[in-house]
């Protein structure tokens, strides 16, 4: 049961902008993780193990992207 | 996979709205190129002109600071010091950074901090003088105009640069639109020449996607501050950017299409006088910076109120 849960996580991508948390399955595409989560791609970039990534990207099991809120007031 | 338009390896940027992709070191190269280009298309300095960069520590206004010195240009740096804190220690953090990035590159920073001047931070001044309905962007706006245009100004620079970029631009045009304010939109404009005791302001980054300007933040490793400042949350124009982005999803081009055709419009004469109206400019008494009012300017009023109020 354990093992099984823990499988079930790493099965999971995580999509991380301030401090809020998102969860998308693996084998989708950045664009379609973003719009899953209702973010706009013209409103962040994305970066994965510190390397900018693009909305054609290909989504891992396991991998932590995260994002970086690029609007700013004033 | 996306490619690089110019080697072919895999691309780091996408610019849906010019139909190019590029990779890190080509996208490197293009923002300074494209800059000088703007800069030399609007005529806003030339190369031995002094240009003083209004820095902030945000993303733009570094990464226009960064853009100009790797140009060849003789371009320093001013930094308001704003006391806002913000649970967050803003201008604190932003002002570590700024100084930070100056250091680094060996360039110099002029840093005016607005309390040590005029005895009262810019939360402080909103609170006392009631300007901005308890938000204190409105004093904010007030003091940066005041005090970048008075160094720039005292220290003799030629050209005030600020790192206002499309999105900033957008924003405003299309909030101005909304209400048709046409003295407004009539002096929305890539460059404001110099007139009597205002120095000339350039903008060499309005034509880039806010989007844009973080990527190159990012990719040329320029620590800016990426918390907000306090007070915009929730603020109009972010408002305004938001929704222009849901335009630019769906419609790729929207924002720098709003942008250059009103720029073109604007020169064919659309936003014209009907009549020569000429606004009654005289010299503040106590700054000597340029006011419609007879006696003192909007900000020497302002601080002259808090001070007899204390």
């Amino acid at each position: 049961m354990v093992e099984w849960r823990l499988k079930e996580i790493n099965l999971a991508v995580k999509l991380i902008l301030r401090k809020q948390e998102f969860e998308v399955r693996p084998g989708m595409t950045l664009l379609s993780a973003l719009k899953k989560c209702n973010i706009l791609p013209e409103s962040v970039l994305a970066t994965r193990e510190g390397e900018m990534i693009e909305e054609d990207e290909i989504l891992k099991d396991g991998d932590i992207i995260k994002l970086v809120a690029v609007i700013s007031g004033g | 996979m996306m490619k690089c338009k110019k080697c072919g390896i895999k691309a780091s940027v996408n610019m849906r709205h010019h139909k190019m992709a590029l990779c890190k070191e080509h996208y490197l190269e293009w923002i300074p190129e494209q800059t000088e280009r703007f800069i030399k298309k609007y005529e806003m300095f030339k190369r031995e002109e002094k240009i003083l960069v209004a820095v902030s520590g945000g993303k733009d206004s570094l990464s226009l600071w960064d853009i100009l010195i790797r140009l060849g240009y003789q371009a320093d740096g001013v930094y308001l010091g704003l006391g806002i804190d913000g649970g967050v220690e803003y201008s604190h953090e932003s002002q570590k950074l700024t100084e930070q990035f100056a250091q680094q590159r060996n360039l110099k920073l002029h840093i005016v901090d607005v309390e040590k001047e005029y005895g009262q931070s810019i939360p402080m001044l909103a609170e006392k003088t009631h300007r901005g309905y308890g938000k204190p962007c409105s004093v904010c706006g007030l003091a940066k105009r005041h005090e970048m245009n008075r160094i720039a100004r005292d220290l003799g620079y030629d050209v005030l640069a600020t790192g206002h970029n499309l999105d900033d631009e957008a924003a405003v045009l299309f909030g101005n639109t909304l209400s048709w304010e046409g003295t407004y939109l009539q002096r929305q404009s890539p460059v404001l020449a110099e007139s009597n005791g205002l120095a000339r302001k350039v903008k060499p980054l309005c034509r880039f996607y806010e989007r844009d300007m973080a990527a190159y933040a990012m990719l040329s490793g320029i620590e800016y501050i990426y918390e907000e400042c306090p007070f915009s949350v929730g603020s109009t124009s972010i408002y305004y950017k938001e929704m222009l982005n849901q335009l630019e999803n769906q419609r790729p081009g929207a924002k720098l299409t709003f942008y250059l055709r009103f720029l073109e419009a604007k020169n064919s004469g659309l936003f014209a006088q009907p009549i020569a109206v000429e606004f009654a400019t005289h010299l503040c008494q106590k700054c000597g910076q340029p006011t419609s009012a007879p006696d003192l300017c909007s900000f020497c009023r302002m601080i002259e109120k808090v001070s007899l109020e204390n």
